[in-house]
């Protein structure tokens, strides 16, 4: 059928009667398998549905789902409960070359695309959500950022390191500003060819063990924001304090923790991108990192979904399947519908980067949704499960505690939906 | 002993699907079944990559054959570090019946062409489970064979081979080129790392069709009927050991 159908499209103008075709076949499977492979390069020009993948990003997705499977759910539990990433499950995300999937190879990265990284970002929270956010943050925030930005040399220096061992954190966030993010107050105060970096960084990622951190500092409070420029600095900076990890309800395995800067000395060369620029490339790199967020979002709603549904379809009350009942039926229809549209929106906006087109509406859609939809489906799946589901024995509590950070970090809802007003005032202007 | 190896690759039905037979008995359903590489011609090219990479052997050149989507399971050896891979398209009813004695013949025309010194596959595949295409291989080349191989050892020209058999494990040391089948234990097959996935997609693919290698893959089988296995009934318990005697009686087991 697949093959027919591959033929059907590459050969006939016919294309647009056929759609049904690839609906049947997308029906048929489950919505975690995609449609059938129609390469781009059979240059036809008919509208494929949003799930229709590359063979090279196809095969990404199977290599991942089938490592994700084999090397990181054995940790899971126990990453969790230790509230510590394993040392061997971060060695073996730069083996298979998860931390620079969009790095050019140049610097021994991957040299795939973004929409690839979106796709790994999915696959991996299936299984689990802070290695999803691991590696999201390494490839939509900081190798872009490096990338877009960098100098040959920071180039050079970095992106090879970034690719191959080093992780990186992204230093926003203070004890006082979060969503205010502009009205942060780290200082870097200019001599001579270096800056003085002071103050504190609250909620960073991956601090743990980041090798680099991407430091947003004013060093110019008199202007405002357009004072806040991005510094590089390295772990090993004397005056550079990592606090102590939180103590979290969900993402246990992911370090967040508070970061002291105090006499921080980072030479000029350390600056990433234009002095007083900082402010865009935060905005600019959260755009593209909410789409991340929101695959992230998705791919524990589906993990945590799938590992529920088996469970309905086993467990006997009065007489039948407990997925039997019309009410169940119901509500896991909804469910399913809500993750549908989620990943529908999270592939378009994924697409429409990549196309250069427009995108900053879509993307907070896509974050904003998702990370309701995978509130909305792991209190469900909780509820599906009974009992059992309230238990540390199943997996499905952890997807409810690991879901809640979606509706606030990387751009709280009410800031996604605000941002989202903002455009639609815009659109009716003329 | 250096040189071009040559492994064969099937696709197959996923090993973790289950099962189902098409309504009219004919064969089981494929369409919209997933599909991937036998695990046991996984073994067989981590194998060969791994003699490569230990630079026993120059070249892996990887084998399907089957319609188009052959070339995806090509493709995973390629991303797994094979260098080159051929595709011998078969379709439709000449692929429902392509069997090992077919592949055995397009494997040894294969190995004349590409002037290949040693031939790995996997054991069988774990659809039809014939065990078969490796031996009838090595017979039509006339080549020695190392089958249901669980460690592989070069000693100069000659390899040496510890095969797993019922009784234990047997060591044979054979010439070259030969034939070998990999089974379980020769190794851990690697995952195709996301870089190797993108150098994979530079790797050329060759097309063929048996007719350009002189092979006849005309069947000489026909699958009459595809039965699923009789469904499992419930035991019975009984209390004494007469109670037994008698219930097998009953069922004319004794």
């Amino acid at each position: 059928m697949a093959a027919l159908l591959v033929r059907i499209f590459s050969k006939s103008c016919r294309q647009i009667c056929r759609p049904w075709g690839a609906c049947q076949a997308g029906w048929r499977s489950r919505s975690t398998h995609p449609a059938p492979d129609t390469s781009t390069d059979q240059g036809w020009v008919s509208f494929p549905p949003l799930q229709t993948f590359s063979e090279e990003e196809s095969m990404m997705r199977e290599a991942v789902k089938k490592y994700a499977q084999e090397r990181i759910a054995p940790f899971v539990s126990k990453m969790d409960d230790n509230s510590a990433m394993d040392e061997e499950v971060l060695k073996s995300l730069f083996e298979q070359g998860l931390m620079g999937i969009e790095i050019d190879p140049e610097y021994n990265g991957t040299g795939s695309s973004f929409f690839s990284s979106i796709l790994v970002i999915e696959e991996l929270a299936k299984v689990d959500a802070s290695v999803a956010v691991l590696c999201d943050i390494q490839n939509t925030l900081i190798n872009t950022l490096f990338a877009k930005l960098g100098t040959a040399a920071q180039k050079e220096h970095y992106l090879s390191r970034l690719s191959t061992d080093m992780i990186g954190s992204f230093c926003l966030s203070e004890a006082e500003s979060g969503s205010d993010a502009f009205a942060l107050k780290t200082r870097a105060e200019k001599h001579k060819d270096y800056y003085v970096i002071n103050g504190s960084k609250m909620w960073i990622s991956n601090a743990e063990h980041a090798g680099v951190f991407l430091v947003m500092a004013n060093v110019d409070p008199s202007v405002g924001y357009k004072g806040i420029t991005c510094f590089i600095v390295d772990r090993d900076t004397e005056g550079l304090e990592i606090g102590k990890k939180e103590n979290k309800l969900g993402l246990r395995a992911s370090s967040t923790c508070p970061l002291n800067f105090d006499n921080v000395k980072v030479p000029e060369k350390n600056i990433l991108g234009q002095i007083g620029h900082g402010y865009k490339y935060a905005i600019g790199m959260l755009n593209e990192g909410r789409i991340g967020i929101a695959a992230q979002m998705l791919g524990l709603a589906q993990g945590c979904f799938d590992a529920t549904i088996p469970y309905t379809r086993q467990r006997m009350q009065f007489g039948k399947r407990i997925f039997d009942f019309q009410g169940m039926q119901h509500q896991i229809a909804h469910v399913a519908t809500q993750i549908e549209a989620g990943r529908l929106l999270t592939y378009n906006a994924a697409r429409l980067k990549e196309a250069g087109r427009p995108f900053i509406k879509e993307a907070c859609m896509a974050k904003y949704f998702t990370a309701e939809v995978a509130t909305l489906t792991t209190s469900k799946c909780i509820e599906w499960m009974g009992g059992v589901g309230f238990t540390k024995d199943y997996p499905i509590e952890k997807y409810y505690r690991d879901c809640k950070i979606g509706t606030i970090y990387e751009g709280t809802t009410n800031i996604q939906l605000s941002t989202m007003a903002k455009f639609i005032d815009k659109e009716y202007d003329h | 002993m250096s040189g071009r190896v040559l492994v064969g690759v099937k696709r197959v039905i996923d090993y973790a699907v289950k099962i189902r037979v098409k309504p009219d008995n004919s064969s089981v359903v494929t369409d919209g079944v997933k599909h991937s590489m036998n695990p046991f011609c996984e073994i067989a090219v981590e194998e060969a990559v791994k003699m490569k990479e230990k630079k026993i052997i120059k070249e892996v050149v990887v084998v399907s054959c089957g319609p188009q989507q052959a070339q995806e399971t090509i493709r995973t050896a390629l991303a797994m570090g094979a260098d080159r891979g051929i595709h011998v398209e078969v379709t439709g009813k000449d692929y429902e019946q392509l069997g090992p004695l077919q592949v055995s013949k397009i494997m040894a025309a294969l190995a004349k062409k590409e002037d290949a010194q040693l031939i790995i596959l996997g054991k069988q595949a774990i659809d039809d489970d014939c065990n078969q295409t490796g031996q009838m291989t090595a017979a039509l080349l006339d080549w020695p064979q190392g089958t249901f191989a669980s460690e592989l050892t070069m000693e100069g020209d000659k390899i040496k081979v510890v095969r797993e058999i019922d009784g234990g494990l047997e060591t044979v040391k054979i010439n070259t080129p030969a034939v070998i089948t990999a089974d379980l234990r020769l190794n851990t097959p690697r995952y195709a790392t996301l870089p190797n996935i993108m150098k994979a997609k530079k790797k050329k693919i060759a097309n063929l069709k048996p007719a350009d290698l002189e092979v006849d893959i005309t069947s000489r089988l026909e699958v009459l009927r595809v039965d699923e296995p009789p469904q499992r009934e419930a035991g019975v318990k009984v209390e004494t050991v007469d109670d037994l005697v008698a219930r097998l009686k009953e069922a004319g087991r004794i």
